[in-house]
């Protein structure tokens, strides 16, 4: 995506920019009442080599109005420009309370969740959704559109109330229906097309946004094989141009082997961060999850071989062992 | 289903050309029902005797026929109607229903019980403004309790929340009226329920250049937001996530339509349907994209409604239907259709 990282340069993000604003240091100066002094975080948390991190939260916490405890609680984590992390969890865990916060849809209740340094939460709405783009998990048009319509409103966040769709506009447009196989659709209604297309056209929408991240949510829950891998060859190919890339899932074997990192939620805290040989451990999924599984390397061929799969158990394998102790739930602290 | 971005050709020149094309359309066709209202009634008038009338150069009777009656009572049709469209297109997108109207929020009962109670307990006597006055207010103390009873069960506005308070005010309002009708004695009465089912019959200049006053400003700035709108009718997790600041645009956007309802309310009465049609109508034809479809949705409601004004006038000369009933009598049929349609595209 050329266009994408012309449009990256003014907004003064680009890998190359020395002192990018996105690095803890600057971050941690625009918020002077931080609790942690500026020169103990970047060591201990960024060597300092990496690529600079799009989002950075600190001590998230976040506990709804009369729950009794947390839906997020006390997450500190980082997610580095340029790559492809997943957040992966059991059902409950906070992923989507996760992501309203680094969304900014959602004020924290203790912490932080800076994107670019910023509060996300404080961003001017539009400005961050030329940053950042978003599929969500559910989203239903009240009224008829072409999938041309809904990708073109990836633009608005560019366009603001007036200004009227240029060739620039129209050339992201059209990419973005292209990257997604969806140049053939483009003038039927949405609601004449299968999930998977509906689905793809969103995705479209969210390139044509040409954010510098891209946020999924879920993005192939009720997808068949071929549309599900579809939509996963596309974040690969994101990461390459530049883009961060989000994805919360409940494929743990899709997210090993298209992502680089994972993020493994439970009971709103982390219960493991990093590569999927790490975090997808037997003993690790049993407990998160209750559940007994065989974990084993990706068979191949692709360039993924050798990435572990989870491999849920059946029968008396399983049931002895939910039986013995109901698998540690809880346990995780 | 419908043709809809038929239109949304890659060539925007062609587009921009068709859009020329459809606005000069819709205002020609404004115009020439004007010009029916204008030129139809008891005394029908020739092209000429419209144009010194206008002018003022010919015999007086005629230019009191054509300025001080059926000039400004097309023109208030034609507010009240591009008012009411637009307001039911806005509450809509707002809800993401299509079946939503401006009566819905109860705006339509709150404007009844200060008419009605303006009526029967004679405060619209003093003058012509009494009864026009009370219904606004009337209106506004609607749109008011149904939003805080909609803030005040949750934090964020919930469209859910919002309906059923509109329904719920609306019934209380409505037995309001009643307990007002059996106080009343026959005359008022009867004026009352003609109110109730609207007309344009007490349309002037004035009643006129008010109505102006309120509905141009609230329309453009209505266009203003069209985007926005566009991003809502796909949810409001999505159009926050494409910039928009939610709870701010819902407020203005739920504050204009219903300013344009009630003014509407309170300068011909109760009128129902033209938001259901006019809208819905707008999109099939030209889809959804509310930058053209609010602009189009205004000068089709504009028409609607002046040829309805005049359909009441003629049908039973001498007398005249309300035009509440007439837009009803349309609006019920299409109403049923449209629930079908939306059963059977469901499954």
């Amino acid at each position: 995506m050329r266009e994408a990282s012309d449009g990256r340069a003014p907004g003064g993000s680009a890998p190359a920019e020395p002192a990018g604003q996105a690095t803890p240091a600057p971050a941690a100066t625009a918020v002077p009442p931080a609790t942690v002094p500026p020169a103990t975080v970047p060591p201990a948390t960024v060597p300092p080599a990496t690529a600079p991190a799009a989002w950075v939260t600190r001590g998230l916490t976040l506990q709804y109005p009369g729950a009794s405890r947390p839906a997020l609680d006390d997450v500190t984590l980082e997610f580095p420009a340029g790559r492809c992390t997943a957040i992966l969890g059991p059902n409950g865990a906070g992923k989507s309370t996760l992501l309203r916060l680094l969304l900014g849809t959602l004020p924290p209740t203790a912490g932080e969740a800076l994107f670019e340094g910023r509060e996300a939460s404080r961003w001017p709405r539009r400005e961050f959704a030329q940053a950042v783009g978003v599929v969500p998990q559910l989203e239903e048009a009240a009224f008829p559109l072409t999938v041309r319509e809904l990708v073109a409103m990836g633009r608005y966040p560019h366009l603001g109330p007036w200004r009227r769709e240029g060739p620039a506009d129209r050339r992201a447009i059209e990419r973005a229906l292209d990257s997604c196989d969806v140049t053939s659709l483009a003038d039927r209604p949405l609601g004449t097309l299968s999930g998977g297309e509906r689905q793809r056209a969103r995705v479209a929408r969210a390139l044509a946004q040409e954010p510098r991240a891209l946020v999924l949510d879920e993005p192939t829950a009720s997808l068949d094989i071929r549309h599900e891998m579809a939509i996963f060859e596309l974040l690969p190919a994101l990461c390459a141009r530049g883009a961060t890339v989000l994805v919360i899932t409940h494929h743990l074997n899709l997210a090993a082997r298209y992502a680089q990192r994972l993020v493994l939620l439970h009971h709103g805290r982390v219960a493991a961060d990093g590569t999927p040989g790490r975090v997808l451990t037997r003993a690790l999924v049993e407990s998160v999850y209750g559940w007994p599984v065989a974990i084993a390397g990706h068979p191949g061929p692709g360039p993924d071989t050798g990435v572990p799969q989870v491999i849920p158990l059946a029968g008396e394998a399983c049931a002895s062992m939910i039986a013995q102790g109901d698998a540690p739930d809880g346990s995780d602290g | 289903m419908f043709p809809a971005g038929s239109q949304s050709s890659l060539n925007p020149v062609v587009t921009a050309g068709r859009l020329t094309l459809r606005f000069v359309l819709l205002a020609a066709l404004l115009l020439v029902s004007i010009l029916l209202a204008v030129r139809l009634g008891a005394v029908s008038l020739s092209l000429r005797e419209i144009v010194d009338g206008v002018t003022g150069r010919g015999e007086p009777t005629t230019v009191a026929i054509v300025r001080q009656l059926r000039l400004p009572r097309a023109l208030q049709a034609a507010l009240v109607g591009a008012a009411l469209s637009l307001s039911g297109a806005t509450f809509q997108a707002l809800v993401r229903n299509p079946l939503a109207e401006p009566y819905i929020l109860g705006v339509s009962s709150g404007a009844a019980v200060g008419a009605v109670a303006a009526i029967v307990l004679g405060l619209g006597l003093g003058g012509m403004w009494g009864v026009p006055l009370a219904a606004f207010a009337g209106a506004l103390l609607a749109i008011t309790l149904v939003f805080r009873i909609a803030y005040g069960v949750g934090a964020a506005l919930d469209t859910h929340v919002l309906l059923l308070a509109g329904v719920v005010v609306g019934a209380f309002f409505n037995a309001a009226i009643l307990l007002l009708l059996t106080l009343s004695d026959v005359e008022s009465f009867r004026s009352a329920m003609f109110w109730m089912m609207g007309s344009n019959a007490g349309a002037s200049w004035r009643s006129v250049l008010l109505l102006a006053a309120y509905v141009v400003p609230a329309s453009l700035a209505l266009v203003a937001l069209a985007r926005a709108l566009d991003l809502l009718a796909l949810g409001e997790q999505t159009a926050a996530h494409l910039g928009t600041q939610v709870e701010r645009t819902k407020l203005i956007a739920y504050g204009l339509a219903s300013v344009l309802a009630a003014v509407s309310v309170a300068a011909s009465g109760v009128i129902g349907f033209v938001g259901l049609i006019v809208p819905h109508v707008v999109r099939m034809i030209w889809g959804s994209d509310h930058r053209t479809s609010l602009p189009s949705t205004a000068l089709l409601g504009a028409t609607f409604l002046v040829l309805t004004d005049l359909l009441a006038r003629l049908v039973t000369r001498p007398t005249e239907l309300p035009i509440g009933v007439v837009t009803a009598f349309l609006g019920v049929p299409f109403f049923i259709w449209l629930l079908r349609k939306r059963g059977h595209a469901r499954g």
